[in-house]
């Protein structure tokens, strides 16, 4: 299952889809480093609304996306942590400890055009 | 529902159709959406285990009964390797493949009851069992 990745002006936009495999998050890291560096990207949304489970894999690939992304000088922000999902998170001992979040995409769109003061 | 259901793990496609049994499973059984979350998260990462550790294994998912209460079980059985040191596999932290190991002390935390039993050389059979609230 492919992951879309949206250009929104400096920024990408990464939609999570539910039933991602491993396999599929890790096509996902490659594509969106690949991508910061064809685009230039300030920085990175990757929108996990949709997603009904974060469990230790696709957590640390999160984490290693926003590492790999901060090392080529952008940034990521992870958007749309479901409570249900959070709390099993927390339960797990899972973290995204260095990884900005927001609520949702619009959030992430907020704090990001902030940030780099920019207008998409 | 039908009395049980088997999910086969081969890989890593497998763990996907787990863990959304699981939550098919966890809400006909009348779990909180909240709950079946749990239960799901819990069955990927006994999932992941199976596939990380001893490549193929099967996953039974299957409604309980206990002292007026309803639940739900699972049950991830594997042939592999066996774990060493349970022990030490259940202390938060330990980790021999790789920066987040086998995630079984979370899984505790996620399920009510907790059960298992590993034999090196035989394989690992990991029991899980949460009760409806």
């Amino acid at each position: 299952m492919e992951v879309p990745i949206l250009k929104q002006g400096a920024f990408l936009i990464a939609t999570f889809q539910a039933a991602l495999s491993d396999a599929d998050l890790n096509q996902l890291r490659m594509g969106l480093v690949q991508q910061v560096v064809k685009f230039r990207s300030r920085a990175v949304i990757v929108d996990v609304t949709a997603m009904d489970v974060m469990d230790s894999f696709a957590s640390r690939t999160l984490r290693e996306i926003a590492h790999m992304i901060r090392l080529r000088g952008a940034e990521t922000v992870i958007v749309g942590i479901q409570p249900e999902v959070a709390f099993a998170m927390v339960q797990l001992g899972l973290t995204l400890e260095g990884v900005a979040t927001a609520l949702d995409l619009e959030e992430g769109l907020a704090y990001l055009n902030e940030k780099f003061k920019v207008t998409n | 529902m039908v009395g049980e259901i088997r999910v086969a793990i081969n890989s890593d496609q497998d763990i996907v159709s787990a863990r959304q049994k699981g939550r098919v499973v966890a809400n006909e059984l009348g779990f909180s959406s909240g709950d079946a979350t749990l239960i799901a998260t819990a069955i990927s990462e006994l999932a992941r285990n199976i596939v990380s550790y001893a490549r193929k294994g099967l996953i039974t998912i299957k409604k309980v009964n206990g002292h007026n209460r309803e639940g739900i079980a699972v049950i991830a059985a594997d042939e592999g390797p066996g774990i060493p040191d349970i022990r030490q596999a259940l202390r938060d932290g330990f980790s021999t493949s790789g920066s987040l190991g086998l995630g079984l002390p979370g899984v505790r935390r996620l399920m009510d009851e907790f059960e298992i039993t590993s034999q090196l050389g035989k394989g690992t059979t990991v029991a899980v069992k949460k009760w409806r609230q």
